[in-house]
């Protein structure tokens, strides 16, 4: 089969004027000034397995590599033998070459855990952990796995540096609604724990005093008329317990956020061609900016693949409808439908993408076809790696991969 | 009009829609609501998740927290039309207007959020957020059963349709009681949680989960069911959707794989509707049609264990201009076909 396929075309949604550079994966993965690659994206867009498959084709590619992923499927974890939950690194049997990969499932109240008892003395750290209120807020609150991902990649980080075991790491980020919550979770935490709701809370715990302002003295009580004299009772002895660690945990947060601004950093969005994907996608492109944050570029997934012949989806329909009426040619008739259902599909995605690289010009992208089944091994990592780093479409990436060039 | 009597869900009147990220979820939600609306029903959807989804599947300006008519319903077998209303739930608002309505706390609710507690209850505390959200929509739901109520307190409701978070967390988000229980035991937010709890127990709602022929979403919601199940929380249907196109019968398909197709007879019959054919074309449309027929028949499998699953199915497709408002009103009326609203 062999079709030519027009040179200008980098893939199957690029059918358009307005188009993205291509983004080059490999030269991203082999700078070795490259230390952080950040995946993320909204819920449901592949960010997870693109991040596996990033850190096993840098690996392949000699470097030596840390992957911390969130929340993989069951069979993507067991691919790179990382089922046990245990929040370290393990060697990823089986890659090729020189280069190394670890992997790690992010289990986050065991992070919170951890933190706690680095920070604070063994007799104290045993009072927080059994506090209900922090098994509940390191267990369940909205934002803990954003903030703990932030975390366990500080730690990485520092690791890394002190013993020179990776040279980079990949993170993917929480399945969250908003991409955005992964950069806004820490500051979130720490601006609450700055407030004066904590100050507040504080306040009578903090000895016989009890110096308190008819304000606070209204709050308290409106607090315990709403949620329950006990659960104020549990929050103070929180808070109180938790006080000397307050500094230690901002200040990590923020040099976590610092180091995502160096140059180390690459940011890769993640979407789906989908409108509300990309809406996301826009929203966090916007941000990184707006927090000088390096954007290295979008990945598109699940795209449509391009079709092979030029017939437009219109004459095809006709042509559909000729046969129906002449009524003995049921298979055609269905190839015909099939054929203009994908240049449909592929038409509204190139829409999309050019409404998106007509906002964001500078946003190199790789396009990712849609594959018929999810991962199961390290060969299907690699596939994904190769339709990353650029092969057109599906069928292709069985031939030599082909290099873009930029 | 037999509209109610055909309808799979007779005795449901809050319908919570669930689904793993990417595979529809709001979209399935909006096309129910416009369903649910038809013969002269009033049907409320609520979102919850803050990501206007709604407003912009119905094209209409962001919504706010208080309910707007954004759609007429579909219409119904020569009957009227009901009306979709829709409601943005924020936790902030759903905050304050509880504090407003049950502690009368004056200047201590405004203190309440200078010393950050609002910021505070709404996203730190666990657990308190999905009670407010779900407070909410119980509280509609509260007005939907006293018919003939004043106008005052709004718009009566037949049915309401949730716009849910996500599978993964759907049993955590509905089941506040438990989620809460770490943190309050007693205390009026805590018997908040249980009245709604008992709502979202009852046969008056149920839990439709959607889910796209993958492995992924298929497994999730498989896993969704059980975990709903051990929280005694009413499951409904599994809404499949975007569905490929079936226009080829499974015989066209098998020979599709393997390559078995009459490349002559079609290059003929295509001429024969007026079609310049060459091999570009020819070899285009079979290579097509066995990519399609690979996609499919994993596809089928997958079909297989969604109908394992032991509850009722629905079937939408992948419209692939993608969902306009036109598109919205033929899903609605798929569902209603099928025997969802």
């Amino acid at each position: 089969m062999s079709r030519e396929i027009p040179r200008a075309r980098v893939g199957p949604l690029a059918a358009t004027d307005r188009r993205a550079d291509p983004l080059d994966v490999d030269a991203l993965l082999d700078d070795p000034q490259t230390r952080i690659i950040v995946c993320c994206g909204s819920g449901g867009v592949g960010k997870t397995t693109t991040s596996a498959a990033l850190a096993l084709r840098a690996a392949e590619r000699g470097r030596s590599v840390c992957v911390l992923t969130i929340d993989p499927a069951r069979r993507l974890a067991q691919s790179m033998g990382i089922e046990a939950l245990d929040n370290t690194p393990r060697p990823v049997p089986d890659v090729h070459g020189d280069g190394s990969l670890d992997a790690m499932m992010l289990d986050m109240k065991r992070t919170f855990d951890e933190v706690v008892e680095s920070q604070a003395s063994p007799e104290k750290a045993k009072q927080i952990l059994e506090n209900p209120f922090y098994i509940a807020l390191s267990s369940s609150f909205a934002g803990t796995q954003e903030y703990m991902a932030m975390e366990k990649l500080g730690q990485l980080h520092r690791d890394a540096v002190a013993e020179g075991t990776w040279d980079l790491i990949v993170v993917d980020t929480p399945p969250s609604r908003s991409a955005l919550d992964f950069l806004d979770a820490p500051e979130r935490l720490s601006s609450f724990l700055d407030g004066r709701f904590i100050r507040l809370l504080l306040a009578p715990a903090r000895g016989p005093a009890r110096l308190m302002s008819a304000g606070m003295g209204m709050i308290t009580n409106a607090l315990t008329k709403i949620l329950g004299a006990s659960v104020l009772k549990d929050m103070q002895t929180f808070v109180a317990a938790f006080d000397t660690l307050f500094g230690g945990f901002r200040a990590r947060a923020q040099k976590t956020f610092e180091l995502l601004q160096t140059d180390g950093t690459a940011f890769l969005v993640v979407a789906a061609p989908e409108p509300d994907a990309l809406r996301e996608a826009a929203y966090f492109v916007e941000r990184l900016s707006g927090d000088d944050m390096p954007l290295a570029g979008l990945v598109v997934n699940r795209a449509a693949s391009a079709p092979d012949s030029t017939l437009s989806a219109e004459e095809a329909m006709a042509a559909a409808a000729r046969l129906r009426r002449s009524g003995d040619s049921d298979l055609t008739a269905g190839l015909l439908r099939l054929h203009a259902d994908r240049v449909r599909m592929v038409e509204r995605e190139a829409r999309l993408r050019a409404r998106f690289a007509a906002a964001h010009p500078a946003v190199p992208t790789a396009v990712v076809p849609a594959l018929a089944t999810d991962v199961h091994d390290l060969d299907g990592l690699r596939r994904i790696g190769d339709l990353l780093a650029g092969s057109p479409d599906d069928r292709a990436a069985s031939d030599a991969p082909r290099r873009r060039a930029r | 009009m037999s509209a109610t009597s055909t309808s799979d869900w007779p005795e449901v009147d809050l319908h919570v829609v669930t689904g793993k990220g990417g595979t529809g979820k709001t979209t399935v939600a909006a096309a129910l609501a416009l369903a649910l609306a038809s013969t002269g029903k009033n049907v409320l959807i609520c979102e919850v998740e803050g990501r206007q989804g709604i407003s912009q599947l119905f094209d209409v300006p962001e919504l706010p927290y208080e309910e707007r008519r954004i759609a007429a319903g579909l219409a119904g077998d020569g009957g009227r039309a009901g009306n979709v209303f829709a409601l943005h739930i924020d936790a902030e608002s759903a905050l304050l207007e509880y504090l407003a309505m049950y502690y009368k706390l004056g200047r201590a609710g405004r203190a309440l959020d200078r010393f950050g507690v609002i910021d505070f209850a709404t996203t730190i505390a666990p657990g308190v957020r999905d009670v407010l959200l779900t407070g909410k929509v119980y509280e509609a739901a509260r007005r939907g059963r006293r018919k003939g109520s004043s106008s005052r307190q709004g718009v009566v409701y037949d049915a309401i349709v949730l716009d849910a978070p996500p599978t993964g967390r759907i049993a955590q988000f509905l089941n506040v009681n438990s989620e809460l229980a770490g943190v309050a035991k007693v205390g009026p937010i805590k018997t908040q949680a249980d009245t709604v709890m008992t709502l979202f127990r009852s046969p008056r709602t149920a839990v439709h989960l959607v889910t796209v022929l993958e492995e992924m979403p298929v497994q999730e919601t498989a896993d969704g069911i059980v975990e709903l199940h051990k929280d005694r929380l009413p499951v409904g249907g599994v809404v499949v959707n975007l569905m490929r196109p079936r226009d080829l019968d499974s015989e066209d398909l098998a020979a599709a794989r393997a390559g078995r197709l009459e490349r002559d007879r079609i290059g003929k019959e295509l001429e024969g509707a007026g079609l310049d054919v060459d091999d570009d074309l020819l070899d285009g449309l079979l290579a097509e049609a066995h990519d399609h027929a690979e996609r499919r028949a994993l596809e089928d499998a997958q079909r297989r264990l969604v109908a394992d699953l032991g509850v009722p199915t629905y079937e939408l497709p992948r419209l692939p201009g993608g969902v306009d408002l036109g598109g919205l009103y033929e899903l609605a009326a798929l569902l209603k076909a099928e025997g969802m609203a």
